[in-house]
Formats: C-alpha cells, sequence, structure tokens
C-alpha cells in the first residue's frame, strides 16, 4: 500500500487554484483582439438572435426571429430594403454592416433566465457573436443583458417591458427600444378617466414577478393621481392557468374596474376567466363593471379571441399605423411571411438597424464607439415617430400607443385598434427614478 | 358565508377535471398496473379535438370583396365557411357556436383509438417492467405528443368558447337570498360539473352493471383465475385504457372554454392528478373521485385573498400538503385498499 502524499493544507492551496481557474469567465477566451470581444476579422461579422424558440412564448419568439431575418436580409441588400428606406440616418446601403456581410446565429431562451444566459454565452464564445440582441420576458432581458456587460458585447433587447431593464438593473452595454411600464401608466391613465371617470375603484391581479410589480405599481401611480382608489392587489403565481378563485372575489371588494397586470397566457386565461365569470356585464357602484390590460400585444389579442373587445391597453407599435416606416415594415413582412408583424417583430427588426446604424456612423463593432453612436441618438421614419436613445439610461423615448380590443374585426389579424397617440412628452420621465447605474463601457478586452 | 360558497363552487369546476383524469389514472393503474405519465397529455389532445373540430367546422373558401382592402392594400379576401354553403348562414353560425359540446361526438372515438394504438403501440412492452421504467416511457410519450401538438397549432392558446347560450354567469348569491353579484358562477363550469357527474357515473354504472364491467372487475381483482377462466382479460384491458383516454379526452374537449387550450396543458394537470390518486388511494376508483372534488375545493380556499395574506404561496403548495398528511396519518390513502402499490 502506497502512502497518500495529499496534505490538507496541500488539497485547500490546489483547489484555491482550480477554483480561481474555473471562476476567470470564460468568455475572456473568446475572440478578443483588436481591443474588444469578438472583433470581426473576415469578411463577416455575426449577429446573436436570442428569443424563445420553446415554451409558452414560442410564438412570440417565432415572430421576433422572423424579423431578425428579415432585417438581417434588408441589411446584406436583399428585398425591398424595408425600413431602411424610411430610417432618417442613411448609413445603411444593403452592403452589411461597415462592409461586412451580416451573418447570424439563433439561441432558444425557453424563457428561463439561466438557459437565455447558457443560450447566450455558447452565441459569445463558440459563434464569435458581437451583438445579442432578443427577448419576450423581463427576467430574460435583464439576465442576459448583465451577461452582455461581463462579456463586452451589446445587448439590443428585444421585448422587454419591466422599469428594471433600464432603470434599477440598467447597463452601459444594454440598449432598449420597446416602451416600459411607466410609459404604460403614462399613456393609460387618462385614457382611463376620460373613458371610465375619476371615480372608480380598481381591484389588480398582477403576476408575481419582476413585470408584474412595475407594471402595477406604474398603473396604481398614474390611476391614483386621477382619482381612482385601488381597493386590492392580488399577487397571482406565473404558472398559475385557472384564474377563477381570483376573480371571484372581485365584485365582493366592491371594486367597479379590473387591472389584469398579466402577459402572455397568464392575460389570456385571466381574461377569459373574467369575461365568463360576466363581469363586464355587471352594474358595480352605478357603473358598468370596465377590464384594462396595461400590456397589450396583438398575439395576445389572438388568443384571447372575442374577450378583448372594448378592452383598453397600451403597445409599442401596431402594424396599421401608416407612417411611412410602419407600412415599409408591413409591407416587407407581410409580403414575406402572409400576415402582418407583431410589436415584438418590430422592435427587434428595429434594434438590428439601429444597431447596424451605430455601427457604421461610429466606424467599429467597438461597443463602446457603438454605445457611444446610440447614446443621445435622435432618429425617424421606424414607425413610431422621432425618437430619442436618451444617453442616461439607454431608454427610447417615442409616442406611445393606447390600443381598444376592436368591436367588429374584420380580420384575424384586425384586433385591436388605436384610440389615441400618446405624445412623448407625457411618458417621459426623470432618468433617476428608477435608480440603477449604467456603470461604464465594457469593450470586454 | 359568501366568500366560502363562492370558493366551494369554484373547487367543483377544477375538482370535476381532477377527479375524471385521475379516474382514468387509476383505470390503467387497476387493470394494466401501468403508472401512465402520459395521461395529462391524452386530456391536452382531447381539448384539440375540440379545436380541430372547430377549425374542420370554420373550413372556407375565398372570395374577394373588391370594395374592402387587407392590411397590404390588396383586394379583401374574405373567409366563407362551407357550413354557410350547405346549411345556409343561420344554421351555420349555430353549428359554428356549438363546436364544443358536437366536439365530443367527435372526440370519443378518436380518444379510444388513440388510446388503444398507445397501449398495444408501446405501452404493452412495459408490462412487465418496473414502474421507473413506464414512468420513463410514458412520460417521454407525453412530451412527444405535446410536441407534435405544438408543431400543428403553435405554443400559444387557441381560444374555444363556449356555445353563446352558455355565456355569462348565474347569481347563485341571489337565488339564495344574498345581494346580487356576491355569488356568481359562469354557466358553463356549471356545465362542466354536470358532465363530469355524467361521466363518472357512467363509468361506475358500466362497471357495475355490465357483463363487461364485471369481468374487468374481476381482472382487477384476480387476473389470473379470470385467464384460467377462458376470458381474454387482455383485451378487456386494452379497451379499458381506451376508455380511460375517452375520459380524460372529454374532460378536455370540455375545459376548454373555461381555459383556452395549449399545449402544455396536460402537464398543468398531470402532476396534480398523480397526488390526487395517491390522496385518494391507488387503485380505487371512489378514491380518486372523492379526492379530486375534495382537493379542487381545498386549493381554491387556498387561493382567497384573507388566507394568501396570512399565508402567502398556500394555494401553491396546499395539495402537496394534504398529500403529506394523509400519507402521514393514512398510508394507502383516503380509500386505498390493502394489496395495492405494496410489497
Amino acid at each position: 500500500m502506497s502512502k497518500s502524499t495529499l496534505t490538507r493544507r496541500g488539497v485547500l492551496k490546489s483547489g484555491a487554484v482550480a477554483g480561481a481557474g474555473l471562476a476567470l469567465p470564460t468568455y475572456l477566451a473568446a475572440g478578443s483582439h483588436a481591443g474588444y470581444t469578438n472583433a470581426p476579422t473576415g469578411s463577416t461579422v455575426t449577429l446573436g438572435f436570442n428569443v424563445p424558440q420553446t415554451g409558452p412564448y414560442a410564438d412570440e419568439g417565432a415572430d421576433e426571429l422572423r424579423a431578425f431575418q428579415l432585417a438581417v436580409e434588408h441589411l446584406n441588400g436583399g428585398g425591398d430594403g424595408g425600413m431602411m428606406n424610411t430610417f432618417s440616418s442613411k448609413t445603411l446601403d444593403g452592403t452589411g454592416i461597415l462592409g461586412k456581410k451580416v451573418e447570424f446565429v439563433t439561441g432558444d431562451t425557453q424563457t428561463k433566465s439561466d438557459a437565455a444566459r447558457a443560450s447566450a454565452r455558447s452565441m459569445i464564445e463558440k459563434d464569435g457573436a458581437v451583438m445579442i440582441s432578443g427577448g419576450s420576458s423581463s427576467g430574460v432581458a435583464v439576465a442576459v443583458q448583465a451577461l452582455c456587460q461581463e462579456a463586452g458585447v451589446i445587448f439590443m433587447a428585444g421585448l422587454t417591458h419591466s422599469n428594471d431593464t433600464t432603470g434599477k438593473d440598467k447597463k452601459a452595454n444594454g440598449f432598449r427600444h420597446f416602451f416600459n411600464s411607466y410609459m404604460s401608466g403614462a399613456a393609460l391613465a387618462p385614457i382611463l378617466a376620460n373613458n371610465y371617470g375619476t371615480d372608480r375603484k380598481a381591484y389588480h391581479l398582477t403576476a408575481d414577478y419582476n413585470w408584474g410589480y412595475t407594471t402595477e405599481e406604474a398603473v396604481r401611480t398614474s390611476t391614483e393621481a386621477m382619482g381612482w382608489e385601488t381597493v386590492a392587489a392580488v399577487k397571482t403565481p406565473l404558472t398559475q392557468t385557472d384564474f377563477s378563485s381570483y376573480i371571484a372575489p372581485v365584485l365582493q371588494s366592491g371594486a367597479d374596474v379590473l387591472v389584469l397586470n398579466h402577459y402572455g397566457g397568464n392575460m389570456v386565461n385571466s381574461l377569459t376567466n373574467a369575461v365568463q365569470f360576466g363581469l363586464r356585464d355587471k352594474l358595480v357602484n352605478n357603473k358598468n363593471f370596465e377590464i384594462v390590460v396595461p400590456l397589450y400585444s396583438r398575439l395576445m389579442a389572438k388568443g384571447a379571441g372575442a374577450n378583448v373587445k372594448g378592452i383598453y391597453g397600451s403597445t409599442n407599435w401596431h402594424w396599421s399605423l401608416q407612417d411611412e416606416g410602419s407600412k415599409a415594415f408591413v409591407r416587407s413582412f407581410g409580403e414575406k411571411y402572409g400576415f402582418p408583424p407583431s410589436q415584438a417583430a418590430h422592435t427587434c427588426y428595429v434594434q438590428t438597424l439601429l444597431y447596424a446604424d451605430a455601427c457604421n456612423r461610429a466606424g467599429t463593432f467597438n461597443p463602446c464607439g457603438v454605445a457611444e453612436a446610440l447614446e443621445g441618438f435622435e432618429f425617424d421614419g421606424m414607425g413610431n415617430g422621432k425618437t430619442l436613445y436618451r444617453a442616461e439610461d439607454h431608454q427610447c423615448f417615442k409616442d406611445v400607443l393606447v390600443v381598444r380590443g376592436k368591436e367588429n374585426p374584420t380580420s384575424e389579424f384586425d384586433l385591436l385598434e388605436i384610440v389615441e397617440v400618446t405624445p412623448v412628452d407625457q411618458v417621459t420621465y426623470d432618468a433617476s427614478i428608477f435608480g440603477g447605474e449604467l456603470g461604464s463601457c465594457n469593450p470586454g478586452a | 358565508m359568501e366568500a366560502i360558497i363562492l370558493q366551494i363552487l369554484n373547487g367543483l369546476d377544477k375538482g370535476s377535471a381532477y377527479a375524471l383524469i385521475a379516474l382514468g389514472l387509476t383505470l390503467i393503474f387497476g387493470t394494466l398496473g401501468v403508472v401512465n405519465f402520459a395521461h395529462g397529455a391524452l386530456f391536452m389532445i382531447g381539448a384539440f379535438c375540440a379545436v380541430t373540430l372547430s377549425r374542420i367546422l370554420t373550413l372556407s373558401h375565398t372570395i374577394v370583396d373588391e370594395t374592402r382592402t387587407d392590411f397590404l392594400g390588396n383586394p379583401l379576401k374574405v373567409e366563407v365557411p362551407y357550413v354557410h354553403d350547405i346549411f345556409g348562414v343561420s344554421t351555420g353560425d349555430v353549428i359554428i357556436d356549438w363546436a364544443v359540446p358536437l366536439s365530443i361526438l367527435f372526440a370519443i372515438p378518436v380518444m379510444i383509438a388513440i388510446g388503444i394504438i398507445m397501449e398495444r403501440g408501446l405501452i404493452k412492452h412495459f408490462y412487465k417492467r418496473p414502474h421507473a421504467d413506464q414512468i420513463l416511457v410514458t412520460f417521454g410519450l407525453a412530451i412527444v405528443l405535446q410536441e407534435i401538438i405544438k408543431y400543428y397549432f403553435g405554443a400559444n392558446p387557441i381560444p374555444t368558447p363556449a356555445p353563446d347560450a352558455f355565456k355569462g354567469s348565474f347569481d347563485f348569491g341571489q337565488a339564495l337570498g344574498f345581494d346580487p353579484n356576491l355569488i356568481i358562477y359562469p354557466y358553463w363550469r356549471i356545465v362542466y360539473f354536470a358532465f363530469a357527474m355524467i361521466i363518472i357515473g357512467a363509468v361506475f354504472a358500466f362497471l357495475q352493471f355490465t357483463t363487461f364491467g364485471m369481468v374487468v372487475r374481476a381482472g382487477m381483482a384476480d387476473r389470473e383465475t379470470v385467464q384460467l377462466l377462458g376470458i381474454n382479460i387482455d383485451r378487456r384491458f386494452t379497451l379499458m385504457f381506451g376508455m380511460a383516454a375517452a375520459v380524460a379526452g372529454l374532460a378536455g374537449v370540455m375545459y376548454t372554454p373555461i381555459n383556452s387550450p395549449n399545449y402544455h396543458m396536460g402537464m398543468d394537470f398531470l402532476v396534480l392528478s398523480f397526488v390526487v390518486v395517491v390522496v385518494g388511494g391507488m387503485g380505487s376508483l371512489p378514491g380518486a373521485v372523492l379526492a379530486g372534488f375534495l382537493l379542487g375545493v381545498l386549493e381554491s380556499f387556498a387561493s382567497m385573498r384573507e388566507v394568501l395574506a396570512v399565508l402567502p404561496g398556500l394555494n401553491q403548495i396546499i395539495i402537496y400538503l394534504v398529500a403529506i398528511v394523509i400519507l402521514l396519518t393514512r398510508p394507502r390513502g383516503l380509500m386505498g385498499r390493502k394489496g395495492v402499490m405494496e410489497e
């Protein structure tokens, strides 16, 4: 039998060295020449599109992916050019980005933060992606944004609506074109006051996670400022599918408005349940009972069917807008895929073009150069009117749409009608109110 | 008081779904000795039978309306359902409106066929394998089935409304002498509860009063003796698998107006239904039904705002807490029999 030479101190030392080695971020080993992570050296540049391809938001993710593919096609000179023709900045000419042909890789977030981080990490380390985009969940967006900050690549957020993404969790390498909960509340409140009056009692059902909290807070603050009273706010588990036990006590509370701070399948089910219970047919406090859905999407409206009729909410963009940018995008997307794009598709398409344009204007793919080009950038022709990428928090500021479920839809896509385009000034806020620190840009090398 | 009545009512429809799924699970376990983790997927496929029939009934041909335009500015293509051509617009609309109840007729043969194919094609090869193998293969099958549904129907929920005649809710409060609007309950959920009771009653009557049912019960009690009498019990058990699939499928069909069907709805019910079976007692059909309703109502109570204010998240764990207590105090479940799932 041989005598072991292992000592406790030796094991501890070896463990410490091995641990330090493992803890060293592996993306430092990713291509870090030319002073930043994954600097493109050949004739191509790779972008990473990280969307939910499986799980409950897979349809939304599929629409985002279609938009990314269309954007890449346009950037490389294919198709009719879409919004590149209406974009106020004219650096995009169909020759890729900085003369390099655009290629892309895709990842599946599964709408789970850990899976999303793993796929983003893989795209950065293995595929050499110089920018990551995508979304459909604020939890995922915040997690991937933090990863991109550490890795030294740009994160162009897709659909994420929580205040936190560009609030307390904002990062210097992250940028969001989509609007947020605060803006939804600020845009909706006056419309609700005009239509339902200022003497209302609201009952909130709120998805029990980050986005739900910020949306409830935003809508409560805005509506209470108009005179509404919040009689109750109940958290509902994200996994809930039958909301009847949450809906049933609503009338007992004396409330005459139900606010559903739900998204995706949660919203489809809670709204369906509320309509089944006949809430909208009731007269409470001598007023018609009303339901409000702060964040609408066409895909959600499709899921809820006729239940959305007459219900108010807000949205980032809608295919029925008649500005030149929206019309160009709807034409390109509609002719390629046979149906109009969703708001998720729109924001992903716009983000890709904005990134490409920022690289061209900066003359580099270096994330710090790109970030500088995006900060304070004002543009138009992308479907939302004049827009500002605010330097302080990397949040886009633009008009917000208030929409209502259409009473008499003419097609399966014609589910929402725009009732108000809320001007940007009404939804603008001080960058410091949500806390957080942008920090400094990380080029990764 | 009204809050308590309301939550009892709320628990009944969910309890109905639990009871129907657990009944099918118990039938399969009692006859074939298989722990079928694909049973939730059968519930989901039943729901998609309703979606499929709705789509068949709304199959359309296209006419071009030159007076209107689509989202690209081209002349609008209007879809005209074939049932309008065949039965006229008003009768056609009624048929489309009643798609969910009509789906019962569509789902019964489809679900029995799926059940028999599942049993003959895959599950029979696992009868003599350990329960762990059966769970793995049926769970894998559930994932395959839900991915097939997702491929064809997408990941988003698909609205499948109840007939207009059942829209709205009944004011139990007013009927019981309380103020209006305090205890309301949707008409369709009343229909769902009544439907569940009829199905449960039919299954028990079938097993109790028919020769086929008697043979099956005898086979459940002593399979070898029944076989020695020259009865092909395997064939009857295969049909029972088909029947259990049909029960789960019908539960899914009628559930579609309550929650819009999506491809993973089966998984949402599966684990809870297994807990229901365990609480009711493995192999006990009355136990499965009793536990289904009991746990549905308890879950509903645990979702009350007043309860959640004291014990946040209780509604998420109540069923498992009850299962722990029952298994500690009555290890065979509420109505479990000696010798079932025991060494």
